[in-house]
């Protein structure tokens, strides 16, 4: 038995809302704990591990408060959107070397009734690099965009190649009744759509929404009686890209470290891969992110993502719950790559289900592309 | 002329940037090299991060480089940003080898372009801060 296949997931659950200005960020993080306990047939009282990310400067505490919960093993790591999907491995390393049992990951937002600009505000962190970079105007936006802009001239890629993964992730979007724009759009909408920083237009970019959503993961002895099946934690690895000493190739991301160590640990490749759930913060992110996982050579992803290879009943179904592009994006999306994995696992998305899923990979994307960003891979079986 | 009114973000300068700041006050760029293992480094600190050396040169750079990468931005919220839309942020890949981000300024935003050649020019920001920025050759 390897070290991940001591622990694994036992409960999912996404929040339905897309737009709550009646219910506080903690409130959402509490219901949407409520939700995977319930689907996977726990109780609060069960909880002895708590992970969790975004909640504020001091939030795990605060939010262990809201929930009364004391842990005896908790993780606050903040890498951005990938943070979530790095706490289930986090999860399942401190199960497998006993330090708790059955761990709640839990995340919440309101960034979209609050009016936060996620994408397009200023960045200032006070790290000693913001010095060099923010006099100059840098937003999570443009940061991904010089990554682009970069790739198209080195590749040749096109903006009609990447328009069509937001066509193809609002197709999937359209047979979820929970996303948040469902209406089809084509790939002359994209490029009509208004540039925000060149060479990305709007429907390149995530959509910003409210919402949350939890995860329980538990020892495989645990889960033998509960209600559900267990999915498998096959694999995993982190890794972050930085500017390198002022030498990065922006072409290259985190991924490309983290998901060979992943598929290797898991014993796959990747054709054995039915589902990836992508962070899709921009079109870019998912064509680099496959390019760098290995999916197909570097420079050829614009080609890759061409002729339905990425929609259902292609080649390698992605995002099928509409991704951030078009389902929700609170702000940190890495838990909705996980949940809807595991709901594909299981054979539970109705009309937008993967025939036959039995393994997929999650890989989330924390952070700004063109200056410092997070990698997490995942690797799930049922 | 240093304008007090001056809305964008300011760098923070600290001990171990301080140098590179100085520098564009002079009107110079420079970058630091490692006087133990030779390694370039940008941004600025006290120590190599190849070797942990804290024995450090400040290199004047030509100011010459071109674009490694650039982008047009048309929406910034952020105060000082709103107001100078659009704007060019670009990595400048000096002579000397390391990028630095920058604006380029003194052209069309639709002018730019990937391999241009551009050149350091200074900006006061204010009378204690002058930024450097990038112009087409
Ligand atoms: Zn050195």
């Amino acid at each position: 038995m390897s070290l991940l296949d001591r622990a694994v997931i036992a409960g999912v659950y996404e929040h339905p809302t897309r737009w709550a200005p009646d219910k506080t960020q903690y409130q959402i993080c509490a219901e949407a704990a409520r939700g995977a306990l319930a689907d996977a047939g726990l109780t609060i009282g069960d909880v002895d591990g708590f992970l969790t990310a975004g909640v504020g400067p001091i939030g795990i505490m605060t939010l262990a408060e809201h929930l009364n919960l004391t842990p005896r093993f908790h993780d606050a790591t903040n890498i951005g959107g990938s943070s979530f999907v790095a706490h289930v491995l986090h999860a399942a390393a401190a199960i497998a070397a006993g330090l708790c049992e059955t761990a709640l990951i839990v995340y919440g937002s309101t960034a979209s009734s609050e009016r936060f600009a996620v994408g397009t505000g200023g960045l200032t962190s006070g790290d000693p690099p913001d010095q060099f970079e923010v006099p100059f105007g840098p937003t999570v936006l443009n940061a991904y965009a010089l990554a682009a802009q970069r790739h198209m001239h080195e590749f040749g890629t096109t903006a009609e190649q990447l328009a069509e993964i937001a066509v193809t992730m609002r197709r999937h979007a359209g047979l979820n009744p929970r996303a948040k724009y469902r209406d089809p759009i084509t790939v002359a909408d994209v490029l009509a759509s208004r540039v925000v920083s060149s060479p990305l237009h709007l429907l390149d970019c995530c959509i910003i929404s409210d919402g949350g959503g939890a995860i329980v993961v538990t020892s495989a002895e645990r889960a033998r009686d509960l209600a559900k099946a267990p999915v498998r934690i096959l694999g995993g690895s982190e890794s972050l890209c930085h500017t390198a000493m002022g030498r990065r190739d922006l072409t290259d991301m985190a991924a490309k470290a983290s998901g060979p160590r992943a598929l290797a640990m898991a014993g796959v490749d990747h054709a054995d891969i039915d589902l990836c759930m992508l962070y899709d913060s921009f079109t870019i992110t998912v064509l680099l992110t496959l390019e760098n996982l290995g999916f197909c050579a570097k420079g050829e992803g614009g080609a890759f993502v061409q002729n339905g290879r990425l929609g259902l009943g292609g080649a390698l179904p992605t995002n099928t719950d509409g991704g951030g592009l078009s389902s929700n994006h609170p702000g940190m999306r890495g838990i909705f790559l996980v949940i809807e994995a595991v709901r594909q696992l299981r054979g539970e998305c109705g009309p937008r289900q993967v025939a036959d899923c039995a393994i997929a990979l999650c890989h989330g994307t924390g952070g700004m592309l063109g200056l410092r960003h997070s990698g997490v891979t995942l690797v799930l079986g049922r | 002329m240093a304008d007090a009114k001056y809305a964008k973000p300011l760098p923070r300068i600290d001990e171990e940037s301080k140098g590179f700041w100085e520098a564009c006050q002079r009107r110079e760029l420079v970058i630091q090299r490692c006087a133990a293992c030779g390694a370039l480094r940008h941004y600025p600190r006290a120590l190599c991060p190849t070797c942990l050396s804290d024995a450090v040169e400040w290199v004047r750079c030509s100011g010459r480089g071109t674009v490694y990468t650039f982008t047009v931005t048309h929406q910034n919220q952020a105060p000082g940003f709103r107001d100078a839309l659009p704007y060019v942020l670009a990595y400048v890949e000096l002579e000397e080898g390391v990028r630095l981000l920058a604006n380029i300024v003194g052209c069309a935003p639709e002018a730019v372009r990937i391999g241009m050649a551009v050149q350091v020019a200074f900006e006061d920001a204010t009378a204690a801060v002058t930024l450097p920025t990038f112009a087409p050759v």
